[in-house]
């Protein structure tokens, strides 16, 4: 065999067994954004009835604007932002989406004269801070693909605790979230949404007052009281609105995963294709010198 | 003769359990609750505690629920809790160690470990 040929050969199976590697990542990918939406769903009836529930409590409370979790500050000079990327790579660009994002709104907040603090979930994030050297608040490695709603609560509680401490002592105003929100399989898009000071309060009290086409809340008996059921409603919501962003992003992550492995199975494809074109040729060119050698060989002692 | 209520549980992760039942007892911050059909309508939050739904059979579940609230409406009970467990799927031995560990590191302050653990104790065993 001649050494063109074996050369061909070996990165064919070279490219085989990196075809075997991503195809197999593809399925398993796939599997587990099965599973991912299987989580967002079971999660969302906990949702609905927590909306409902705070803004029952909220239009019932007195003076909801005063509430900590909703005053907003007259001069905001830090924010948290928490960032949700991939603890893998090999999901095409779907970490480095969200850390773009997160770039235009840390540059847009430090043109509001506002500093930022980045809380960092998943190990992509993380390196991106650590490498150029930049402190974050907190860093949350190693559930990524599969978060559970105790990994929300303990960021959830930490960036509480930030959002209620003064700004005087290190304490953040404002909390944004980017996140990737997973709509279908085929797409996912990175979302920046505010959680803390809260608007969702105000929106819902609004459309159920206003339009008058939702049924208005029944006349709750509040225990102990509207205002202590909302204290007590308000850090679950955020609890929450932390968990369905993990949850949304590891959804949006294996989707990533999955489409970035189909296209190397694709390139992986095409490859062995075109290496095995040319390896045929490589063939029959040696076959073909072969037999003129042969018939050269024949002529020369005929003649 | 009571209708039937009928009963959610859900938690942050998942629902928990659902059906129709005769009554539902909750502990609330001040003092447990019990709630038959044609009750008023009532938000109110949840202790750590064992919370009891009597099945129109007579049956009892228990379920142990850590910190929500439940909402009362038109014969229709939601229980909202971070995390709620049923009976069978807590693990005694397990539940016993961290009502151990929790008792062992509890101060005067914060008793709601070991008020977790008593419940979720309390349902396993019942």
């Amino acid at each position: 065999m001649g050494a063109q040929l074996r050369v061909y050969r070996r990165r064919i199976r070279s490219v085989q067994a990196t075809k075997k590697i991503t195809k197999a990542m593809e399925l398993i990918a796939s599997a587990r954004i099965i599973r991912a939406q299987n989580h967002l769903n079971a999660s969302l009836p906990y949702l609905t009835q927590l909306v409902d529930a705070v803004s029952a409590a909220a239009s019932h409370a007195s003076d909801v604007s005063k509430h900590p979790l909703t005053a907003k500050s007259v001069n905001p000079v830090r924010a948290a932002v928490l960032v949700i990327t991939a603890d893998r790579g090999l999901a095409g660009a779907y970490s480095s989406n969200t850390i773009k994002d997160t770039e235009a709104l840390t540059h847009n907040l430090n043109e509001k004269g506002m500093e930022v603090v980045p809380y960092v979930v998943g190990r992509k994030g993380v390196a991106f801070y650590r490498f150029r050297n930049r402190a974050t608040g907190g860093e949350y490695t190693g559930f990524s693909d599969q978060p559970s709603y105790a990994h929300a609560k303990e960021i959830g509680e930490e960036l509480l605790k930030a959002f209620m401490t003064p700004s005087a002592e290190g304490g953040v105003d404002e909390i944004h979230v980017v996140y990737t929100n997973f709509t279908n399989m085929a797409i996912q898009q990175t979302r920046v949404r505010r959680v803390l000071p809260l608007e969702v309060v105000d929106e819902i009290v609004d459309t159920t007052t206003e339009g008058g086409t939702e049924t208005p809340f029944p006349l709750y008996e509040f225990e102990p009281s509207a205002e202590e059921v909302l204290d007590a409603l308000l850090p679950r919501y955020i609890d929450q609105m932390v968990y369905l962003s993990l949850l949304n992003s590891a959804a949006s992550e294996h989707a990533a995963r999955r489409r970035a492995m189909k296209s190397a199975t694709d390139n992986a494809e095409e490859l062995i294709k075109s290496l095995s074109r040319a390896a045929n040729a490589a063939r029959q060119a040696e076959i073909t010198q072969e037999i003129s050698e042969i018939v050269g060989g024949a002529d020369a002692l005929s003649a | 003769m009571p209708g039937p209520l009928a009963v959610a549980v859900v938690s942050a992760e998942r629902s928990i359990w659902s059906g129709t039942a005769k009554s539902v007892v909750a502990k609330t911050p001040e003092g447990d609750v019990g709630i038959l059909r044609g009750h008023e309508p009532m938000l109110a939050l949840l202790m750590e505690a064992p919370l009891r739904i009597e099945l129109e059979d007579g049956s009892k579940v228990l379920v142990a629920v850590h910190g929500g609230f439940f909402s009362v409406d038109s014969d229709t009970v939601n229980v909202i809790a971070e995390v709620a467990e049923l009976a069978q799927d807590i693990d005694i031995d397990r539940a016993a160690a961290a009502l151990s560990r929790a008792q062992a590191q509890a101060d005067a302050e914060d008793l709601s470990a070991v008020r977790r653990a008593e419940a979720r104790l309390h349902v396993a065993r019942a």
